[in-house]
C-alpha cells in the first residue's frame, strides 16, 4: 500500500452516497453561527468530479434567483453530512462545464433511465 | 532522545481539522535512525550524537564506513548526519530512534535541498517586476541598471543579478506535527517542505535549547 494512502486512509468516508456527473445532488453542509450549528441544503448538478484520495471533490451548479451558483466540495468534508441524490442525469463526458454558457431549457439534463 | 531525525519525503496530501478547515500536509518517512557515534565535550569539543538513517536497501558501504558503522551494529546507513540529544536521557551508540519521538502538536523544523531551478532570471529568482509586456517595450524581464558611471563607478557586491536557482539547503521552520503513524514511521507534517519527493529532509524539534547549561564551555 502506497505510504500516503495509509496517511488519508483515515480522513476518507467509506460511507459516502454514490454518484455520478449529471446527477442532482441535495448537500447537507454544516454551517457555523458564531457558536450554533445548523445544516443548509445546496441542490444542484454535479457538473465535474476531481482528484483523488482524500483531496477528492465535486462541483455543484444550480441556477439561483437567475444567477448561476456553483460550489465546490471536498467529497470526504466533515461539513458535508450527508448527500442525497435525486435524479440521475443522462451524460456523455465528465465534465459539464459546457452548462455555463446555457440557459433556461437548453441548460438541462436529461433523466437516466 | 535525540532531537531530530533523517526522513524522505513521500509526497503532500490534504487533511482536515476539527472546524472542518482543509489543512495542506506533507508525509515524511522517518526513520529508524540508529546511533552510530556520540560525541562528546571531553573529546570533540561539543556534544552530540551522529545518526544514521537505515533503509531496508541493503547498500555497500565501503571498509572505513563499515568499521565506522560496525560499533552501532548495522552494516550500511544511507545518510548520517549530527544531531543535538537530551543528555539526561539513555543514549548510545546502537540505539533506534523512529517516528513516534514526535507527537501530534510539535513544532518542527524540516531542513531538506530545494528543487533545482537552473539558470533563472531576476523576475523568477528575486521577484523583480519586470517590465511592461506591449505598448512598444522592449523591458520585459531584464534587470536594469546595476549602478551608476562615476560613483560608484563599480557593481555593489550582493547585487540581485540571473544566476543558478534552488538547490539549496533551505529550512522551513515552525512546522506542525499533524499525525504521527508509528508503525509505518510517518510523519504527517502540515504545509509544505523544502524538496522534491523521495528527497532526504532533516526534522528537528524546535522548542530544543541546543547548549544545555552543563556542556557550556567556560
Amino acid at each position: 500500500m502506497n505510504l500516503i494512502d495509509i496517511v488519508e486512509k483515515k480522513d476518507i468516508k467509506e460511507d459516502q452516497t454514490p454518484f455520478n456527473i449529471g446527477d442532482t445532488v441535495k448537500v447537507h453542509v454544516v454551517i457555523r453561527e458564531g457558536e450554533k450549528e445548523r445544516i443548509q441544503l445546496f441542490q444542484g448538478d454535479v457538473i465535474a468530479k476531481k482528484g483523488t484520495g482524500s483531496s477528492a471533490s465535486f462541483t455543484v451548479r444550480k441556477i439561483s434567483f437567475g444567477t448561476g451558483v456553483e460550489r465546490v466540495f471536498p467529497l470526504h468534508s466533515k461539513m458535508i453530512k450527508k448527500i442525497d441524490v435525486v435524479r440521475h442525469g443522462k451524460v456523455r463526458r465528465a465534465k459539464l462545464y459546457y452548462l455555463r454558457k446555457l440557459r433556461g431549457k437548453a441548460a438541462r439534463l436529461k433523466e437516466a433511465k | 532522545m535525540v532531537e531530530g531525525l533523517i526522513g524522505k519525503k513521500i509526497g503532500m496530501t490534504q487533511t482536515f481539522d476539527d472546524k472542518g478547515n482543509v489543512i495542506p500536509v506533507t508525509v515524511i518517512e522517518a526513520g529508524p535512525c540508529t546511533v552510530i557515534q556520540m560525541k562528546t565535550v571531553e573529546k570533540d569539543g561539543y556534544s552530540a550524537v551522529q545518526i544514521g538513517l537505515v533503509e531496508e536497501k541493503k547498500q555497500r558501504s565501503n571498509k572505513p564506513m563499515a568499521g565506522h558503522l560496525k560499533k552501532a551494529g548495522i552494516n550500511a546507513a544511507k545518510i548520517i548526519r549530527e544531531f543535538y540529544f537530551d543528555e539526561r536521557s539513555d543514549v548510545k551508540e546502537g540505539s533506534q530512534f523512529f517516528a513516534d519521538i514526535f507527537n501530534e502538536g510539535d513544532k518542527v523544523s524540516v531542513v531538506g535541498i530545494s528543487k533545482g531551478k537552473g539558470f533563472a532570471g531576476v523576475v523568477k529568482r528575486w521577484g523583480f517586476h519586470g517590465g511592461e509586456k506591449t505598448h512598444g517595450s522592449m523591458f520585459h524581464r531584464r534587470p536594469g541598471s546595476t549602478g551608476a558611471s562615476a560613483y560608484p563607478s563599480h557593481v555593489f557586491k550582493g547585487k540581485k543579478l540571473p544566476g543558478h536557482m534552488g538547490d539549496d539547503r533551505v529550512t522551513a521552520r515552525n512546522l506542525k506535527v499533524i499525525q504521527v503513524e508509528k508503525d509505518k514511521n510517518l510523519l504527517v507534517i502540515s504545509g509544505a517542505v523544502p524538496g522534491a519527493s523521495g528527497g532526504y529532509v532533516l526534522i528537528k524539534k524546535v522548542d530544543f535549547n541546543p547548549v544545555p547549561e552543563k556542556t557550556k564551555k567556560e
